[in-house]
């Protein structure tokens, strides 16, 4: 659970490494000492996450940085060309139309996927027969493969013609048959609403294990002090919650900055770029053409994103630090 | 958590009694109810009936119920004519050996930073703390000239189920769940065994792994449901063997060429295995161990 944190008693004792109660001789390192004391064991079981972690993620991490410095195709060797790669991505018309495409979509993910979990956690929380339905319900979607749940709603609830999902369901009433994907205008909430199908139901659970933590008997104490409904919401259960709040918060900015898969599966950025966001802008630099010609301008823009989110992360919690309760 | 609720929550047992209250909190949470149905198990309802429902119906009326009869003939022909069941292997393959790979890389070196503690052990942790920052998005492109081109190597991975694997196996939000269920073991059992003898590899296998079935059992399940779900790096270095890609990654694929009934039973067949896991282990999704442990920063 969230607050399943570990509160240990006490320094815990370290075992069979290398702080094992023996007198250190200042100074001196001896490896044969190092040795019996079990260093070498301990290398040899760190030895699987370190090969695999500078291997896939500390080497990629500093090849990022130099790539994002140097022109490479692939088959020549690669040439120093400083910040332009960072000025090609910058001066491309597409960047701003990415960057807005972007932060549209963690708006409008922020606006449904935000508020409409938190009410349903709320709810679900009060039941008390029924709360194990009503989560496994609200998880559903996000257990379907993400590729099968973008096909299912392309090819069966968008689909442009009279016979998709939604058209169908607003012929009955004398409207549409509307192509969702197809305009400019309703192209990115349709993403959203996918999206949101797609990944609410996490958000749920984890409202729900912060609001089932909450303290009961505070409750308790401020109905005996005559607070009404919104009082107990207002003083008891958001400063509970509150750290969980803007985590979550967080965690949807970061999640949504990223967001790939959708706009590459559903309409491939279009229709005329409506819904073109930075990381497909990336997979387009890099792949979208003859491969390798654009890696550079790929690893300057991924680099952007990368320090642009880690710069907000670290600002958010700082700022927040104050305001969180646990 | 206590299981007895008996003592009021949110609303208080004077405000469930009163009837304005109550009715609003019914009506909502029914609705809700409704709603969750609707949205939540409509879409993987609808998806098992179009998998059998003859095409020209799915295409008349996407809402009718089996106008003409059920066809079964689009699973078998989704299974046998389409390949699922060939790409549906591949899904099985990728997924297993990506889990060994986080296994491995999480327990051992969950114990060394938890249990062995060598002075190097901080610096390693902090290195992999750093990690956490870095979206895996944003390292595709390295790591796809590293699997073209790998430095010490001159052997390409590409197309190569390693170059799925491998790079698998460094996820440091494993390592650190690891890590931090490691650190909650009793001390003193360690102790006990070191004083009877034991090494670090006795310590290993017959003390820390058996103690850490649930942690095990969270990262196994999250680490095969990663890899079912996983489409972009397949994708980009399986390109050019389709007989090997797995399921996310052919779906696309196939769809222009298969009739929609087919497709929607090649889709089902995508999702039967998570929903089947989720189904047995519905309290290991639901407590969101593997979420929430992320949010404690």
């Amino acid at each position: 659970m969230i607050s399943g944190d570990s509160t240990r008693a006490g320094e815990p004792v370290a075992i069979g490494g290398a702080a094992v109660t023996r007198p250190r001789v200042r100074g001196r390192f001896s490896p044969l000492d190092w040795v019996r004391r079990g260093g070498l064991s301990a290398v040899a079981f760190a030895l699987p996450m370190l090969v695999i972690f500078t291997a896939f993620s500390w080497y990629p991490i500093t090849r990022l940085v130099v790539l994002s410095l140097q022109t490479t195709n692939l088959v020549d060797p690669p040439s120093w060309v400083g910040l332009q790669n960072f000025r090609d991505v910058l001066n491309d018309p597409l960047f701003m139309t990415a960057l807005k495409n972007t932060a549209y979509f963690a708006l409008l993910a922020l606006l449904f996927g935000f508020p409409i979990p938190l009410i349903a956690a709320v709810l679900i929380s009060e039941s008390r027969r029924f709360r194990g339905a009503y989560s496994a319900l609200a998880y559903l979607p996000v257990v379907i493969p993400p590729v099968v749940g973008v096909m299912l709603w392309r090819y069966v609830f968008y689909e442009p013609s009279s016979v998709g999902l939604f058209n169908t369901v607003l012929g009955w009433f004398h409207m549409g048959p509307y192509g969702w994907l197809q305009s400019t205008g309703t192209a990115m909430p349709a993403l959203v609403v996918e999206s949101t199908w797609a990944n609410a139901g996490t958000t749920v659970i984890i409202y729900l294990a912060a609001l089932m933590s909450v303290d009961r008997d505070l409750y308790d104490a401020a109905s005996v002090d005559g607070a009404n409904l919104w009082r107990k919401v207002w003083h008891v259960t958001v400063p509970q919650i509150r750290g969980v709040l803007l985590v979550m918060f967080m965690l949807q900015i970061i999640g949504t900055a990223q967001v790939f898969l959708e706009p590459y599966l559903f309409t491939s950025g279009g229709p005329a770029n409506a819904t073109l966001t930075l990381l497909l802008l990336v997979y387009q630099y890099a792949f979208g053409n003859s491969i390798g010609v654009g890696f550079g301008q790929a690893a300057a823009l991924s680099l952007m994103v990368a320090v642009f989110l880690a710069i907000f992360s670290l600002v958010f919690l700082r700022l927040t630090r104050s305001w969180s309760t646990t | 958590m206590s299981s007895e609720e008996k003592t009021g929550g949110l609303l208080s047992h004077n405000e469930w009694a009163r009837r304005d209250l109550r009715w609003l909190f019914g009506s909502a949470q029914a609705l809700l109810f409704v709603l969750l149905i609707l949205i939540g198990l409509g879409p993987v309802v609808w998806l098992a009936k179009g998998a059998i429902t003859p095409t020209i119906d799915t295409l008349r009326n996407p809402l009718a119920l089996f106008p003409h009869g059920v066809a079964w003939s689009n699973l078998t022909e989704a299974w046998s004519q389409v390949h699922v069941g060939r790409y549906f292997w591949n899904t099985v393959v990728l997924a297993f050996g990506s889990w060994l790979c986080q296994i491995v890389v999480a327990t051992t070196g969950a114990f060394v930073l938890s249990v062995l503690r060598p002075a190097w052990g901080k610096f390693i942790y902090w290195l992999l703390l750093g990690t956490l920052f870095v979206p895996a998005i944003v390292l595709v492109v390295p790591l796809y000239i590293e699997i073209v081109h790998p430095p010490l190597i001159r052997h390409s991975f590409v197309e190569s189920y390693w170059a799925i694997w491998l790079p698998a196996g460094a996820s440091a939000f494993n390592v650190v769940l690891m890590k931090r269920f490691f650190d909650n073991l009793p001390r003193e059992l360690f102790e006990a065994a070191k004083i009877d003898g034991a090494g670090p590899v006795r310590l290993f296998f017959s003390i820390v792994l058996p103690l850490s079935k649930p942690i095990l059992g969270v990262v196994s399940i999250f680490a095969i449901l990663a890899e079912w779900k996983n489409f972009l790096w397949p994708f980009l270095v399986l390109t050019n063997s389709p007989d090997r890609q797995p399921l996310s990654v052919r779906l696309p694929a196939i769809q222009p060429q298969t009739q929609i009934g087919v497709l929607l039973a090649s889709m089902l067949i995508a999702s039967l295995v998570p929903l089947i896991g989720f189904l047995v282990f519905q309290r290991t999704f639901l407590r969101g161990t593997g979420l929430g442990g992320a949010l404690k920063g």
